[in-house]
C-alpha cells in the first residue's frame, strides 16, 4: 500500500465525519428515532388498551355469570320456600279440616246423645205415665175388693222397705 | 427459488460481460503493453489513495478526474488542480514550478532532487508541504455522506407525513436502525444510557457500511478503498476511543487504576490496563483496515492472474472467483460495519457500566 500523506485523509475524515454526524443527528436520527419510539409507544399503548378491554370484558362476563348464578339460587330458594309454604298450608288445612270434622262429629255425637237422653227421658215419662195408667186401670180392677186392696198396700209397703 | 436462480444466472452472465472491462481498467495502470506487468504495482495503486480519480484508459492515455490539490506550504496555502502534474507520479514533472509528485506524495521539487530513495516517504515532513488535498478517498467520502444524508433525511421527512407503518425507503432502512438500537446499543450499553450514543452508533454503522459497499463497485465514481485505508480507520477508531474515554465513569477508571488484585501487583496492572485502553480501539482500526483491504487485494489479484498468465482462457476462472469474492465481500462489508459498531458500543458500554460489586 502506498502510504500517501496521512494528514489529508485524517483532516478530511475528521472534518467530514464531525459535520456529517451533527447533520445526521439533527436531521435524521432525532426525527427517525423519535418517530420509531412514538410509534412503538402508541402500538404498546394500543395493545395494553386492548388487553385491558379484554380483561374488563372477562370481568363483566364473570360478573354476569355471578349475577345469573345468584338469581338462579334465589329463584331456587323462593321456589323451595313456596313449596314448603304450600305443603304447610295443605297440611294446616288438612289438620284444621280434620279438627273441624272431629269437632263436628263430637258435637253431632253430643247432640245425638242429648237427643237420645231427651228421647229416653220422654220415653221414660211416657212409659211411667203409661204404666201409671196401666197401674190405675189395674188398681181400679184389683181394688174392687177390700182384700185385694190391703194386700196391695202391704206389698207396696214391703217394696218400699226394700228400697 | 426460481427467481434466485435467475438472478444468479443473470449475475453470472453480467459478470462475464463486465469482467473484461474491469480487467482492462485495472490493467490500464500498468501503462503501456511493452512494460512488464506488475501485480504489486497494480494492487498498490488500487488500494491506495490518489490525487486524481482514474476512470479508464483510452489508447494508452489515462482518463481521470483531476481533484483539487490543497497544499499548506512554507509560503502559505496553494490550491491547484491535480491535472498540473500531467499524470506524472514519478517525481519528474514539476508542477507550478515548485512541486513534484512521487507515489502520490507531493514534495518540494528542489528538496526532492537531493532526497535519497528511502527518504522519499510520506513521513518525510521536512521535504514536502502539508497536503490537505481532496483525494480520491475524500471525494468518495463526500459522495457517501451526500448519499446518506439524502437517504436518511428523506426517511426522516417521510415520518412527518406517515405516522402509520413505514413504507418505501423508510420500510427498508428502519429495520436497520432498529437493529442497531435493539441488537447493538441496548444489549451492550444498557437500557438506561444507550440513547445518548445512538446517533454516533447509527452514524458509524451506515457510514462504514456504505463506504465498504462503494469500495466494491469497480467503476467510477466508486471503487475507492476508503474503509480499507488505515488513516480513515484510525480516525474512526480514535473517535470511538475519545467517546469511550470521555464518557467513562468512576467504575471504569477504578478498574484501571485500582483493579481487584493485591496492591503489590498494581505496578504490573497499571501498564497492562493502560495499554488495554489503547489496544481496544487499535484493534478496531486494524480489523476494519485489514478486512477491507484484504478483500480488495484478493479481487485485484484474481484479475491480475489474467495478465500474469497472459491468456484470456483464465478469465472465466478469475471471473468466477471474483464473483464469488465480490458476493463474499458484500457480506464482509455489512459484517465489518456491524463489528465496528458492535465493538464501539461494547467499549462505550464498558466505560459507562455501573459496578455494584468491588
Amino acid at each position: 500500500m502506498n502510504f500517501t500523506s496521512p494528514e489529508s485523509l485524517v483532516f478530511w475524515t475528521t472534518l467530514i465525519f464531525v459535520v456529517f454526524f451533527l447533520l445526521m443527528r439533527k436531521f435524521a436520527w432525532k426525527p427517525i428515532l423519535g418517530a420509531v419510539k412514538g410509534r412503538e409507544d402508541s402500538i404498546n399503548n394500543a395493545l395494553l388498551a386492548a388487553e385491558n378491554a379484554k380483561k374488563d370484558m372477562q370481568n363483566l362476563k364473570s360478573d354476569n355469570e355471578k349475577l345469573l348464578a345468584e338469581a338462579r339460587a334465589e329463584r331456587d330458594l323462593m321456589m323451595k320456600e313456596a313449596r314448603e309454604i304450600k305443603e304447610k298450608m295443605i297440611a294446616d288445612a288438612k289438620s284444621e279440616a280434620q279438627a273441624q270434622g272431629e269437632k263436628m262429629i263430637e258435637s253431632a255425637k253430643a247432640s245425638i246423645e242429648s237427643e237420645k237422653n231427651a228421647a229416653m227421658a220422654e220415653l221414660k215419662n211416657q212409659v211411667s205415665s203409661l204404666s201409671l195408667e196401666i197401674a190405675e186401670t189395674l188398681l181400679k180392677g184389683e181394688l174392687s175388693n177390700k182384700e185385694a186392696q190391703t194386700k196391695l198396700v202391704e206389698k207396696m209397703l214391703g217394696d218400699a222397705k226394700l228400697n | 427459488m426460481r427467481i434466485a436462480n435467475r438472478t444468479i444466472q443473470f449475475l453470472f452472465s453480467l459478470s462475464f460481460l463486465i469482467l473484461p472491462l474491469m480487467a482492462s481498467a485495472s490493467g490500464g495502470h500498468s501503462e503501456s503493453a511493452d512494460k512488464e506487468f506488475s501485480a504489486t504495482e497494480l494492487i498498490n495503486s488500487h488500494i491506495g489513495d490518489a490525487h486524481e480519480f482514474h476512470i479508464a484508459d483510452w489508447n494508452g492515455h489515462a482518463i481521470s478526474l483531476p481533484l483539487p490539490i490543497i497544499l499548506w506550504t512554507d509560503n502559505g496555502l496553494e490550491i491547484f488542480s491535480a491535472s498540473e502534474f500531467h499524470h506524472d507520479n514519478t517525481g519528474h514533472h514539476v508542477a507550478k514550478e515548485k512541486f513534484v509528485r512521487y507515489n502520490e506524495v507531493i514534495f518540494y521539487a528542489d528538496k526532492f532532487e537531493t532526497l535519497k530513495e528511502e527518504d522519499k516517504s510520506a513521513f518525510n515532513f521536512g521535504a514536502r508541504p502539508l497536503d490537505f488535498s481532496i483525494t480520491k478517498n475524500v471525494f468518495s467520502m463526500l459522495m457517501s455522506v451526500i448519499i446518506l444524508l439524502i437517504l436518511f433525511i428523506t426517511v426522516a421527512r417521510s415520518y412527518k407525513k406517515n405516522s402509520m407503518a413505514p413504507k418505501g425507503l423508510a420500510g427498508f432502512l428502519e429495520p436497520l436502525v432498529i437493529f442497531v438500537r435493539d441488537d447493538i446499543a441496548i444489549p451492550n450499553i444498557g437500557e438506561k444510557k444507550y440513547g445518548k450514543y445512538m446517533p454516533y452508533l447509527l452514524t458509524i454503522f451506515f457510514f462504514i457500511w456504505i463506504n465498504n459497499l462503494i469500495g466494491l463497485i469497480p467503476f467510477f465514481p466508486f471503487s475507492s478503498n476508503l474503509t480499507g485505508n488505515i488513516y480513515f480507520t484510525f480516525v474512526m477508531a480514535f473517535i470511538t476511543f475519545l467517546i469511550t474515554t470521555l464518557s467513562a465513569n468512576k467504575a471504569y477508571w477504578g478498574h484501571i487504576f485500582a483493579p481487584p488484585v493485591p496492591k503489590a501487583l498494581y505496578p504490573i496492572m497499571w501498564p497492562v490496563e493502560i495499554i488495554g485502553m489503547f489496544t481496544k480501539p487499535f484493534a478496531l482500526m486494524i480489523r476494519l483496515f485489514a478486512n477491507i483491504t484484504a478483500g480488495h487485494i484478493i479481487i485485484l489479484s484474481l484479475i491480475s492472474l489474467i495478465y500474469i498468465f497472459k491468456t484470456v482462457a483464465i478469465a472465466p476462472v478469475s471471473g468466477a472467483f471474483v464473483l464469488f469474492m465480490s458476493v463474499l465481500e458484500m457480506l464482509v462489508a455489512a459484517l465489518q460495519a456491524y463489528v465496528f459498531t458492535l465493538l464501539s458500543a461494547l467499549f462505550i458500554g464498558q466505560a459507562v457500566e455501573e459496578h455494584d460489586h468491588h
